[in-house]
């Protein structure tokens, strides 16, 4: 069955290593906070000027001064430090940050990224996803595989304007776990409980290489 | 000391012109300059350009200037949360420039560092790279982008001086410093202003010498876009 964003979220978590810096994007990625391992050590980072993001305050103690990246309510923890917008993204620049995690509207196979406009229908805007993505030295999508309409995100090419160029390695989906080769192409490392590679097959635009035997994701 | 005050923001905003270029701190609606920007609505300023990260929502922060169409130009990074902003540049009234956010805080800070221009590899290969030097550093590209020239920077802090010394609450300071440092003229609105010798030297964050006017602001909304909590037991 395909995942839920819950479980997307949850089987991103388990990439995370102990002891680092994670900047977390606006939607699924947001949710991984809340699976990160026991005894994993995560010093999570918010571009509009906070290291130490702790979990949302408590009912009545909400401080509109103290919020995150998505413009919620947070708190802060011991040890916690809070700067300014240019020194946010200096360290991201600087690559300080050692893992992001955001969300992408398509990935293309050779790492290329769209989040942020389509032509005509959507203005949001980039935000910080393409300093983010210019600059982290490791970078994990999280997605939606398959659109509404039943169409794939994982392309050969992106369609939509670009956030970045050849920078994503690693995506979880509702449907697998990727690999971006530097050659080109989706490596798929693992499947979502009883999906086919088949109907993975089906679901990926771009060029998928599976091999014989792909190992459902554990949670 | 030099005192910067100003007696309100009727005075603070004195010489705010039709078709200036104003940039405005804060991030989403946390730390923005509510007193200033009620005054710009009153004053029926138009044709503005502004620079800040978001346009405000429908009814507050930029948005009630947006409501009155006294926006030309919006120079921002994510303007996601406003609808009439979205429904205003998608039908062409308003004109848009969307930056990343890291590029929209450095242009600042290049400004007032005094540094006419910065390099980033934030948007290489990407639309908003068209037209833009593109320069290789250790195997890295990397765009050229120049720092802003606002006629006016408004910023809001949690404490100011009346030297204009100021200090910032928790993440409210996002933008607001290195704008404050950005703006030819930069006015600085406070929740609370004190004597000089009342604040720390070490814990200023934006020295008085960026900025040329200071007040009190009044009737703080503090409004929370996204109002996230966990329950108590």
């Amino acid at each position: 069955m395909a995942l839920s964003k819950e479980q997307i979220a949850q089987r991103i978590a388990k990439e995370i290593k102990n002891n680092s810096y994670v900047n977390l994007g606006i939607g699924i990625p947001t949710l991984v906070a809340n699976y990160i391992p026991e005894g994993v050590n995560v010093v999570l980072q918010s571009e509009n000027g906070l290291l130490g993001m702790g979990p949302f305050p408590f009912e009545g103690s909400e401080d509109p001064d103290l919020i995150n990246a998505g413009k919620q309510t947070i708190t802060t923890l011991p040890g916690s430090a809070v700067f300014d917008s240019a020194l946010s993204f200096g360290m991201i620049r600087a690559q300080k940050v050692d893992l992001t995690i955001l969300g992408a509207m398509e990935v293309s196979e050779s790492g290329d990224i769209a989040n942020w406009k389509i032509p005509g229908k959507m203005v949001k805007g980039m935000g910080g996803a393409m300093d983010l993505v210019a600059s982290a030295k490791n970078i994990i999508v999280a997605m939606q595989q398959v659109n509404k309409s039943g169409e794939s995100k994982l392309l050969a090419e992106c369609t939509l304007p670009l956030t970045g160029v050849k920078c994503i390695k690693k995506i979880v989906t509702e449907l697998g776990v990727y690999e971006i080769l530097p050659e080109g192409g989706f490596q798929l490392l693992e499947r979502a409980p009883g999906v086919s590679v088949e109907e993975i097959r089906t679901a990926t635009a771009g060029k998928l290489i599976a091999d014989e035997n792909i190992p459902e994701m554990v949670f | 000391m030099i005192d910067k005050t100003v007696k309100n923001v009727q005075e603070a905003c004195n010489g705010i012109e039709d078709g200036m270029t104003i940039m405005l701190g804060g991030f989403g609606l946390c730390g923005i300059p509510e007193n200033s920007i009620a005054e710009l609505v009153k004053k029926e300023v138009k044709d503005l350009t502004c620079i800040s990260n978001n346009a405000g929502v429908d009814d507050f922060g930029l948005g009630l200037l947006l409501q009155k169409k006294q926006i030309k130009k919006m120079i921002s990074s994510y303007v996601g949360e406003n609808a009439e902003f979205e429904r205003q540049l998608l039908s062409g009234e308003l004109e848009v420039e969307l930056i990343p956010q890291g590029t929209l805080a450095t242009r600042c800070m290049a400004a007032g560092y005094g540094m006419p221009a910065i390099y980033t590899p934030a948007g290489v290969g990407t639309e908003i790279a068209e037209g833009k030097e593109v320069r290789n550093f250790k195997g890295k590209d990397y765009l050229l982008e120049y720092a802003f020239d606002a006629d006016f920077a408004i910023v809001k802090a949690w404490k100011g001086d009346k030297a204009g010394n100021l200090i910032y609450r928790s993440t409210a300071r996002n933008f607001n410093p290195v704008m404050a440092m950005a703006g030819k003229i930069t006015i600085a609105e406070v929740e609370e202003l004190v004597e000089i010798g009342e604040l720390n030297p070490d814990e200023i964050h934006t020295p008085g010498i960026y900025v040329h006017r200071i007040f009190q602001g009044e009737h703080y909304e503090k409004r929370i876009e996204q109002r996230t909590v966990r329950p108590k037991n």
